[in-house]
């Protein structure tokens, strides 16, 4: 990331200069690497190597993309269940992703997270929570101490649109206005709450923005598909929390490709509606931009070949990893590495 | 040596640790201005200032998830869950966030927290500000359990808890508050773990937490004078749970009951009477007797919660009845 702005701190609000070539080919080479790394997953669940279950994030690959570029190495995230793309992001080898996802010894969790707790915690990647609404104030509490010990890092926390509508949203929202955490709530609308309808199942029509005047925030509303748009919103909102200005509610509008989880087809879904979202496909849109910007085609097709080849190789990484053995069952419980609980 | 309430040994404990370690900070309901609902963090904010000792909202989602991502990030942070039967509104970050988190990401969390609560019956609240809720916390893997019974305990073990790197709840009994100890002057650090044995005798053993241990040491008292003597161990924690000490007296007495505040079905008692039957069975000259609130909400009115939860009546009767 050369001449990318390291962190927010050097912008401002409404001061966002033009963004750097390099900048955009990170950030199409991130959805990329998202979108291989999700039709992977895909392809693996359903021939039965990736088990239980998995909620992808194929085609809201801007909003991670974005952030991830825009935050300081030591700034941390929080996400949910459908949490690949911005822990991949976040700066999680792609091979020890994949190695948990496969129930290997070289996932990031040595196969104890499996796909809905996907960790890195020395990338600052907190966690996936998949319990709606739970890491609101997991996040919140992460900006406190922040706040306490000085370290200028910046918490964002990313959930879906159903997550709105459940107590801790709104707990965590209040505490974080009330004592001004430097946290960052991006709340990721793709229009369903599992199968349901968002609009059907909330009393606004914008459930995070709309919502945002309850704690005194400004509703903010970004176009989840448009990378560099999500981009500056990202820079914005981590700007105005590392410079004491407090938490933002960002609602990313977007759609996601696939179903909720597992097999599920989506078939709850208009088809006029999917097809008008897949011509909106975040990958398609700013490889278009990029092109009309001048970028040549064939650095953009070498940044596409380059995602292929990661992801092959970490798949075939993780399938040749051993799986975890009867000696790591009993670990790692408490501190002291152990699962004792008696003497 | 100073003598101290149960509630003064509370603010006394979080008080030497707060001053040995400015990671440590308190949050809660009402915890700085008011000094606590029970009036148990006194004094704290005037001492730590309202940074280190601070109120919240009405949220105890955000109470114990903001202890769990503080924890994450560099403190050692306590929160206070007002009354223990309110740990329910936010058990989803007790039982499935902040017990499971360490294990789930192959140990790359660590959550050094201390969850306080007022726990258990006996003032009069009715059925949802008084259960003892200690048999909740004790069933999720991952939580440590501390219930301590004197004011030179709640200091030792609060310190402890805090020192710990691993979450503990630390279950402060209502019933309790106003009692008195002697408790020596200067850093006090217990170790969880190690229970107590309070009364030594030869013919049974009686095993009690918290509030139930004043009752049994009383009960123990009079039964002695029957010639029944019995020892009486205050197990103190119930995670690490402190077997040890459990088998050795009932390899002596052959005789064990447990005293639990808690309802009956799936009580603390139900599992150290399994370990026991398990482990110690060849040692037992009769059966393992649990003396315990029954399987009910806590009444309000004074004549049927002390009926509800167990007296040192019901605990001299039951024995003396058991061992005859």
């Amino acid at each position: 990331m050369s001449d990318a702005p390291s962190n927010g701190t050097a912008l401002g609000p409404g001061s966002h200069p033009e963004i750097a070539p390099s900048v955009r080919l990170k950030m199409y080479s991130s959805m990329w690497r998202a979108r291989v790394f999700e039709k992977r997953v895909y392809d693996l669940f359903m021939s039965g190597l990736v088990k239980g279950t998995t909620h992808l994030g194929t085609g809201q690959e801007a909003v991670a993309a974005g952030f991830s570029t825009a935050m300081r190495d030591d700034d941390m995230v929080f996400c949910t269940y459908r949490g690949h793309n911005h822990t991949l992001l976040r700066g999680a080898p792609m091979d020890s992703l994949m190695g948990e996802l496969l129930g290997r010894e070289s996932g990031c969790c040595g196969g104890k997270g499996g796909s809905m707790h996907l960790t890195d915690v020395e990338q600052h990647a907190m966690g996936s929570y998949a319990i709606v609404g739970a890491h609101l104030p997991v996040a919140a509490g992460a900006a406190w101490a922040s706040a306490e010990r000085g370290t200028g890092q910046v918490t964002a926390c990313f959930f879906g649109d159903g997550t709105t509508n459940i107590g801790a949203f709104h707990e965590s929202l209040n505490i974080a206005a009330v004592w001004n955490l430097p946290v960052v709530y991006v709340c990721e609308n793709n229009l369903y709450m599992e199968y349901t309808p968002i609009s059907s199942v909330t009393a606004v029509p914008n459930p995070a923005a709309d919502r945002a005047a309850a704690y005194g925030l400004e509703p903010i509303i970004v176009d989840g598909n448009d990378v560099d748009a999500v981009y500056r919103t990202a820079l914005t909102a981590l700007h105005r929390a590392r410079s004491g200005g407090g938490p933002s509610l960002i609602e990313a509008q977007t759609y996601r490709h696939h179903g909720h989880s597992r097999a599920d087809p989506g078939k709850y879904r208009p088809d006029e509606e999917v097809e008008a979202w897949m011509r909106k496909d975040p990958l398609i849109l700013y490889r278009a931009r990029l092109e009309s910007l001048g970028f040549a085609a064939s650095d953009l097709d070498q940044v596409e070949e380059a995602a292929r080849a990661e992801i092959d190789a970490a798949t075939a990484a993780a399938k040749e990893a051993p799986e975890p053995g009867e000696a790591v069952l009993m670990t790692d419980l408490w501190a002291d590495g152990g699962a004792s609980w008696r003497r | 040596m100073a003598t101290l309430t149960y509630r003064e040994a509370v603010a006394r404990g979080i008080a030497q640790e707060m001053a040995r370690d400015e990671r440590v900070l308190l949050i809660g309901e009402d915890v700085a201005e008011a000094g606590g609902v029970f009036k148990t963090t006194q004094g704290l904010r005037e001492r730590f200032g309202p940074r280190r000792v601070r109120d919240t909202p009405i949220s105890e989602e955000a109470i114990t998830g903001m202890v769990m991502g503080a924890a994450m990030n560099g403190l050692r942070p306590i929160g206070e869950i007002m009354f223990s039967d309110f740990l329910a509104t936010c058990w989803d970050i007790v039982a499935n966030q902040i017990a499971k988190t360490r294990y789930m990401t192959g140990g790359q969390i660590e959550l050094p927290l201390v969850l306080r609560s007022a726990n258990g019956g006996g003032a009069r609240f009715g059925g949802q500000h008084s259960q003892s809720v200690e048999n909740w916390a004790m069933a999720i893997p991952g939580l440590k359990v501390v219930a301590p019974s004197t004011p030179v305990d709640v200091v030792g073990l609060m310190a402890a808890a805090i020192r710990d790197p691993n979450p503990v709840v630390f279950l402060e009994h209502k019933a309790l508050f106003a009692t008195k100890g002697e408790v020596p002057d200067g850093e006090l650090v217990d170790t969880l773990g190690r229970a107590a044995t309070v009364r030594q005798g030869d013919h049974a053993t009686i095993v009690a937490l918290a509030a139930m241990v004043p009752k049994a040491i009383e009960a123990a008292d009079l039964l002695g004078r029957e010639g029944i003597s019995a020892d009486v161990i205050d197990l103190r924690t119930l995670v690490p749970l402190d077997v040890t000490a459990v088998a050795t007296s009932v390899a002596k007495t052959g005789r064990l009951f447990t005293v639990e505040e808690n309802p009956r079905l799936c009580g603390w008692g139900a599992e150290v009477a399994s370990i026991v039957a398990e482990e110690c069975f060849w040692d037992l000259d009769g059966p393992i007797v649990r003396i315990t609130t029954p399987h009910i909400p806590l009444p309000a009115a004074d004549a049927i919660e002390d009926m509800a939860i167990p007296s040192v009546n019901r605990v001299v009767e039951t024995v003396r009845a058991s061992m005859q």
